[in-house]
């Protein structure tokens, strides 16, 4: 497939030029200073500056430039592994390590198109059982174990 | 002599039973997670980082050290067995590697891989003790000026070692180091760019970075493609090399070795340039050539011996200069940072039994590889044979684990689930990731010793100039931009990292 443009690049180049802009507009916001003596503002702005050109030049990169193959992208991975570290975060101290640790497990399996819910239990299972071991008892990490959500 | 009561003291230090027994668990656990296809050193680094924060410092950089070389070597192995180099300098391993492996000779493939490694990880191991305590005297001498002008040179080559676009690592480098300034402003204590959010107030959090950026990115982009997954069919044959194989392979060790330990020294991650340019000064010198890309031996023992020893030198601009030369040392400064260690000149002379006792135990390090995953190599066959569905909710969940240990902090998990996001993007946009765990370390550093130049200048940038060691450092910057922004060289570069 041929196009007049790259969007990929064209992408990263919009990217790292709104990054820029992010960045740039907040060091205004900030004590410029002069260069003997430089506020927290003076540095990140010439950086903030550098990215944006870099950014156009990237934009301006990807004109003319063919296409290349995007691939697939990982969406199923992407709907269960982003959330995952978010769950132990949520429950690890209201459950306790245990229970929270079978949770991002569990979650973090569905990620693969290979896995089967029985599977993905096992799976959660042994994690657990292992990661309470090597961590909690062996390298002794102070972690409840179970947290005061449950009625224990 | 200094050198021998220094070595001593590293030993006696390195070759206490707690710290052997963490460098080889982090050289088991390196090499462990080294293997899983797709999983390179940085990754391999970032995701066991955590589990190190317990110890001690020294038994943690110990652990972390034995990790690096684990990785590698783990690295290598994928390369030879399944033609999958879990990094780029492992790449030019996998050419002639597997070739050897298909040739049944995987086995001897591997023992060369190790004896060479193993050898050129001795010699750059001396390297490193002979030459770091007097470059450290030069790093003494060295004012912010100095500093600024070395680091602008680290962060130039980085970006001319780093895959495709040169634009696009230049731009991932700056956007580094402004996410490295994110937090409080260290001379007024202004807070910025931290988005009203008080637990950005100590800056990003490096280990969540590296999870997310590495680890998570990581694991996305392997179950991108779950349905066309190699299924793994080699035979490892004899572990001993022949004497033929042996002759074949001594020259090239040694050649490797030196080139090796002279490229990793160079800021930018010299594992990988060592090599590459070791395989083309085999390729060149062989008196059988046309057997190159074939199985030969001088192709795995030259690069593997290269890249060990690159790997090892690369810790002397960090233990003399406290500056990271790749994104594996970046790691390294993050992880002595976390320990209340500020790498530097000084550490040689503050903490002594800290700097010996890592030297030393990097030769220890590459001493258990050797006598333990030989024997190994059938377990870590059959790892590779263990499904990726089941591995990686396991790493998520150590990942998980490791990265709420360091503060019990719950945010820094949803850190890496953003960073994740935010790497696997840059991915998808085909921008490499190191250079921005490079500066992200860098970025602090480098604000701070401009500033501090600047009032000694008194405003005037001409300090970065007429200062002789600073303006050499600048020219030398200048130099590589302009070299690798050459047509020829442009096409040149495309051309060598073509292969992975």
């Amino acid at each position: 497939m041929k196009t007049a443009f790259d969007p990929t690049d064209a992408a990263a180049g919009v990217l790292f030029i709104l990054f820029g802009l992010f960045f740039g507009v907040q060091s205004l916001g900030l004590d410029l200073g002069t260069a003997f003596r430089m506020g927290p503002g003076y540095f990140p702005l010439i950086l903030s500056g550098v990215l944006i050109l870099l950014g156009a030049v990237i934009l301006a990169g990807s004109l003319g430039a063919t296409a290349q193959d995007f691939g697939a992208m990982a969406w199923r991975g992407m709907l269960f592994i982003l959330p995952a570290p978010i769950v132990f975060g949520l429950t690890v101290r209201g459950l306790g390590f245990v229970p929270s640790i079978f949770l991002t497990a569990f979650v973090a399996g569905f990620a693969s198109l290979k896995m089967s819910p029985a599977r993905a239990l096992v799976l959660a299972v042994a994690i657990t059982i292992f990661s309470t071991l090597v961590f909690s008892y062996g390298l002794g990490l102070p972690f409840r174990r179970f947290g005061p959500w449950l009625p224990m | 002599m200094d050198l021998f009561s220094n070595l001593a003291l590293g030993f006696s230090t390195a070759a206490t039973p707690a710290n052997l027994f963490f460098c080889l668990i982090g050289a088991l656990l390196g090499t462990l997670v080294g293997v899983l296809p797709g999983i390179g050193v940085t990754a391999t680094i970032a995701m066991l980082l955590p589990i190190t924060f317990q110890l001690e410092p020294v038994s943690s950089l110990i652990m972390l050290a034995g990790i690096y070389y684990g990785a590698q070597y783990g690295g290598s192995t994928t390369a030879i067995l399944i033609n999958l180099p879990g990094e780029s300098s492992s790449a030019v391993t996998a050419i002639d590697g597997y070739q050897m492996a298909r040739n049944g000779k995987a086995g001897t493939a591997l023992a060369i891989a190790a004896l060479g490694s193993f050898f050129a990880g001795t010699f750059a191991t001396l390297l490193v003790a002979i030459f770091a305590p007097p470059l450290t005297i030069i790093a003494l001498k060295f004012g912010a000026a100095e500093y600024f002008s070395l680091m602008l040179l680290g962060l130039v080559s980085a970006i001319a070692l780093a895959h495709g676009s040169v634009p696009k690592a230049l731009a991932m480098v700056v956007l580094g180091l402004l996410l490295g300034l994110v937090g409080t402003d260290i001379y007024t204590g202004t807070p910025r760019f931290n988005f009203g959010i008080t637990n950005f107030a100590d800056g990003l959090n490096f280990v969540a970075l590296a999870v997310g950026v590495f680890g998570i990115a990581e694991i996305l982009r392997n179950l991108e493609d779950e349905r066309s997954r190699k299924v793994i069919t080699s035979q490892v044959g004899s572990l001993f090399p022949s004497r033929e194989d042996l002759r074949k392979m001594l020259a090239p060790m040694m050649r490797g070795t030196v080139l090796g330990s002279a490229l990793g020294v160079l800021p930018g991650g010299g594992a990988i340039l060592a090599s590459f340019a070791a395989y083309t000064v085999e390729k060149r010198l062989s008196k059988e050539p046309h057997t190159f890309g074939k199985g030969a031996v001088a192709g795995v023992a030259g690069p593997e011996s290269a890249n060990n020893a690159g790997a090892q030198t690369s810790f002397i601009p960090l233990l003399t200069l406290g500056i990271p030369a790749n994104p594996v040392m970046a790691l390294m400064v993050g992880a002595m940072i976390i320990q209340g260690i500020v790498p530097g000149p000084n550490v040689a002379s503050e903490q002594p039994a800290l700097f010996w006792g890592v030297i030393a135990s990097m030769w220890i390090g590459n001493l258990m590889l050797v006598i333990l995953n030989l024997p190994l190599i059938g377990l870590w066959v059959r790892l590779l044979k263990v499904p990726y569905f089941v591995l990686f909710p396991i790493i998520l969940a150590f990942c998980s684990i490791g990265v709420y240990s360091v503060n019990s902090n719950v945010f820094d998990l949803y850190s890496v689930a953003m960073f994740g996001l935010l790497g696997y993007v840059l991915i998808k946009l085909r921008c490499e990731p190191a250079p921005l765990l490079l500066g992200f370390v860098l970025g602090p550093l480098l604000e701070e010793n401009l500033r501090r130049a600047m009032i000694l200048g008194r405003g005037d940038p001409m300090v970065f100039v007429t200062r002789p060691i600073s303006a050499t450092l600048l020219a030398l910057t200048v130099v590589v931009l302009i070299v690798v922004l050459l047509p020829s060289v442009r096409a040149k570069r495309e051309e060598v990292f073509v292969e992975d």
